[in-house]
C-alpha cells in the first residue's frame, strides 16, 4: 500500500493519507465539535461586547443588534472603578507571588533533608490534603476560624488579651487571609515538582561535593538549588501569564461588600455586572479587556522562556 | 536498575553526614507545619460537636473541643429526609457520569491526535491549544448554554466540563508512549482502529486513563461555581452547593425542617456550619490517602512532558 502511494503525485498521495487515516478523524470528531460548539461559539458570543443587549432579548436577537464600537471598553478605563480594579487584581496576584512563591521552594528543601523516608513520605501526604479540599470547604474552614464568635484565631487573641478582630469584614485585613489560605492551600502540592526536579539531579555531584569535604548545607546551596533553577525560572515566567488571574473562585467564597475596595478582581466585578447586575455586553467587554491583556502576558512570557534558552509552551 | 543505585548512592550520601541541631530542627519544623495543615479540621469537628446546653453555659466563645460531645447536628444533616442525602446524589451522580464522559472524549480525541503520521495535525492541534490561550468569557459561555437549553439542568455541570486540553495533551503523550509495533501487527491482523482503541489500547493504557479519571473525578466532586450560578433548581443542587449556602445563611432551617423543628434547643448555627463541612469533607478524607499517589505520579508527568 505504502509502495502505490509513493507513486502517485503529491495531492493524491496527501489524499490517500488522509483516507488511511480516516478512523483516527472520526476518532477525534466528538472532541473537536465540542471545542467549537463549547469553546468557540463563545468566543464567536463576545461580539455583544460591541453592542448593547439586554437580557431580555432571545440570542438570534443579541447576534442581530448592530455594532456601537468601542463604548463599552471607553466607559470601563474612564470609570473610577477601573483603576482600583486594576490595582487590586495586579497587587493581589504579586502579594501570592511574593509570599506564596518561595515557601513551596523552601518546603521542598526542607523535605529533602529529612533523613528517614517514611516520615518524610507522611509530611508529604498531609502536605498534599489541602489541594483536594474545594475551594468552597476551605473557605467554609477560614470563616470558621477566624470568625469572632469563636473562632480559633479571635480566641487566641483574647488569650492574650488582645481585641478581636473581624478578619473577613476588616480591609487591613482580608488581603492577608487571602493570601495565607491560598499558600495553606497549595504549599504542598507546589513541592512535587520540585521534588521530582531533585531527584532527578545527578548523584555524582553529591558523590564529589562529599569528596572534596562539603557539609549539608553548602551542598544544598550550590548542588540541589543550580539543579533545580531550571524549573524555577520557568515556573517564575509562566507566572507572568497568570499576573491577571489573582484567584476568582476563593474571593467570590470569602469576600463581602466591605472589603471591595481591596478584594474586587476583574474576574469577580466580570461575575457581578454580568450575573448579578444583568449588564451583559458591560460585562463581557470587561472581560473581554481581560482577556486580550491575559493573552498577551502568556505571550510574553513564552517568548522570555525562549530567550532564556528554555522550551516554552509552543 | 538506574533507580536501584540512586537509591544506594542516596544512603551512602546520607552516612557520611552526622545528625546534628538541623535535624532535630528539621523535624520538628516539618511536624508543626503538618500540625497547621490538620488543626482547621479538627478545630471544625470539634466545634461541630457543640451542643445547645454547652454553648449557653460556656458561650460559643472560647470553645473548641467541647467536654460533652453533642450529635444534634449530624442528627439534622443526616437524618430522614435530609437535604445532605439528595446533595450527595447529585454530587456522585455528576463524578460518575462526568468522569465517564470526560474520559470518552479526551480518550478518543487524545488517541487520534497521538499519530505522529495524521496529515492536519498541527491544525487540528492549534486549534486545542488555541483555547487554553482565549476563552469567550463567563457571558458568552451563559448565553451558550441558554441557547443549548442546559441551564437549570444536570448536563450543565457536565457537557461544558468534557475535555480539559492540558489533560487531553498528557494524556496524548501517554498514548504515543505505546510502541507503534503493537498497533501495527493488530492492523495487519485485520483489526480496525476503532476495535484497536478499545481492545487493545484502552486496556493497556489503564493506568493513565485511572489518572487522568481521577483528576477529572476531583473537579467534578469539587466543583461549585457552575453548580451555584447556572442552576436554580435546589433539587439539583450538589453537596459543594448546599454546604456553601449552610455556611452563608445562619439559619438553614431549609436543610431538614423535619428533624431541626423536633428540637426544643436549637444547637448553635456555628455548630450546624461546621458539622455542615465535617459531612462534605469526610468522604474525600477518607479515600484520600489512596488515591493521592495517583495525583502524584500524574502531575509529574504532565509537568514534565506537559
Amino acid at each position: 500500500m505504502a509502495k502505490t502511494s509513493m507513486l502517485l503525485p503529491k495531492k493524491g498521495r496527501r489524499w490517500s493519507a488522509v483516507r488511511r487515516h480516516m478512523p483516527y478523524y472520526l476518532l477525534i470528531l466528538p472532541g473537536l465539535v465540542w471545542f467549537i460548539i463549547f469553546k468557540y461559539v463563545p468566543m464567536y458570543g463576545v461580539s455583544i461586547a460591541f453592542k448593547n443587549v439586554t437580557p431580555f432579548e432571545t440570542v438570534e436577537d443579541m447576534m442581530r443588534s448592530p455594532f456601537i464600537g468601542f463604548k463599552h471598553f471607553k466607559t470601563f478605563i474612564n470609570s473610577y472603578y477601573f483603576e482600583i480594579l486594576m490595582r487590586n487584581t495586579l497587587e493581589i496576584s504579586l502579594l501570592r507571588l511574593v509570599f506564596g512563591f518561595p515557601m513551596p521552594l523552601i518546603f521542598a528543601l526542607l523535605l529533602n533533608e529529612v533523613r528517614n523516608n517514611r516520615y518524610k513520605k507522611i509530611v508529604q501526604t498531609i502536605s498534599y490534603l489541602p489541594h483536594f479540599i474545594s475551594w468552597v470547604v476551605v473557605s467554609g474552614l477560614v470563616t470558621m476560624i477566624v470568625t469572632t464568635d469563636g473562632g480559633l484565631i479571635n480566641n487566641l487573641l483574647v488569650l492574650m488579651g488582645r481585641e478581636e478582630i473581624y478578619f473577613l469584614g476588616d480591609p487591613r485585613y482580608f488581603r492577608s487571609v487571602l493570601i495565607i489560605s491560598g499558600i495553606w492551600k497549595e504549599l504542598g502540592w507546589n513541592t512535587i515538582i520540585y521534588l521530582a526536579a531533585i531527584t532527578g539531579i545527578d548523584t555524582q555531584l553529591y558523590e564529589a561535593a562529599v569528596v572534596d569535604g562539603c557539609g549539608r548545607f553548602r551542598r544544598a546551596i550550590h548542588i540541589t538549588l543550580p539543579g533545580i533553577a531550571n524549573i524555577v525560572t520557568i515556573l517564575l515566567i509562566f507566572s507572568i501569564g497568570g499576573l491577571l488571574d489573582a484567584g476568582f473562585e476563593q474571593i467570590m467564597l470569602l469576600y463581602s461588600e466591605p472589603v471591595y475596595d481591596v478584594a474586587d478582581i476583574i474576574d469577580t466585578y466580570v461575575y457581578r455586572k454580568g450575573m448579578i447586575e444583568m449588564n451583559y455586553s458591560f460585562s463581557t467587554a470587561v472581560g473581554l479587556f481581560k482577556s486580550v491583556i491575559a493573552m498577551a502576558l502568556i505571550i510574553i512570557a513564552n517568548v522570555t522562556a525562549k530567550l532564556f534558552g528554555r522550551e516554552g509552551l509552543w | 536498575m538506574e533507580r536501584k543505585t540512586l537509591i544506594r548512592s542516596r544512603r551512602k550520601k546520607w552516612r557520611v553526614d552526622r545528625i546534628t541541631w538541623f535535624d532535630y530542627f528539621n523535624v520538628i519544623l516539618l511536624a508543626l507545619l503538618s500540625l497547621t495543615f490538620i488543626l482547621p479540621f479538627l478545630t471544625v469537628a470539634g466545634s461541630s460537636l457543640l451542643g445547645y446546653e454547652e454553648s449557653v453555659r460556656r458561650g460559643t466563645i472560647r470553645v473548641i473541643f467541647p467536654e460533652s460531645p453533642d450529635f444534634a447536628c449530624y442528627r439534622i444533616l443526616l437524618g430522614r429526609n435530609s437535604a445532605v442525602y439528595r446533595g450527595y446524589f447529585i454530587t456522585i451522580l455528576r463524578v460518575i457520569v462526568g468522569t465517564t464522559l470526560n474520559l470518552l472524549f479526551t480518550g478518543t480525541m487524545s488517541y487520534g491526535l497521538s499519530k505522529r503520521s495524521l496529515p492536519g495535525k498541527n491544525t487540528l492541534t492549534t486549534i486545542v491549544f488555541f483555547t487554553m490561550l482565549f476563552s469567550g468569557g463567563l457571558i458568552p459561555n451563559y448565553l451558550l448554554y441558554q441557547l443549548l437549553g442546559i441551564t437549570n439542568t444536570f448536563w450543565v455541570m457536565i457537557l461544558p466540563l468534557l475535555i480539559n486540553p492540558w489533560w487531553m495533551f498528557i494524556m496524548r503523550n501517554f498514548f504515543r508512549e505505546i510502541p507503534d509495533s503493537i498497533e501495527e501487527s493488530a492492523l495487519i491482523d485485520g483489526a480496525s482502529p476503532f476495535r484497536i482503541f478499545f481492545v487493545i489500547i484502552i486496556p493497556l493504557s489503564a493506568a493513565s486513563f485511572a489518572t487522568i479519571g481521577m483528576f477529572y473525578a476531583v473537579m467534578h466532586w469539587n466543583a461549585w461555581f457552575d453548580a451555584a450560578v447556572f442552576i436554580t433548581n435546589t433539587k439539583l443542587y450538589p453537596v459543594q452547593v448546599l454546604m456553601r449556602n449552610v455556611v452563608l445563611s445562619a439559619t438553614s432551617t431549609d436543610l431538614n425542617n423535619e428533624v431541626l423543628s423536633g428540637f426544643y434547643n436549637k444547637p448553635p448555627t456555628n455548630a450546624l456550619k461546621s458539622a455542615m463541612i465535617v459531612v462534605s469533607t469526610l468522604p474525600i478524607l477518607a479515600i484520600y490517602p489512596f488515591i493521592q499517589k495517583y495525583f502524584v505520579k500524574g502531575m509529574v508527568v504532565g509537568s514534565i512532558k506537559g
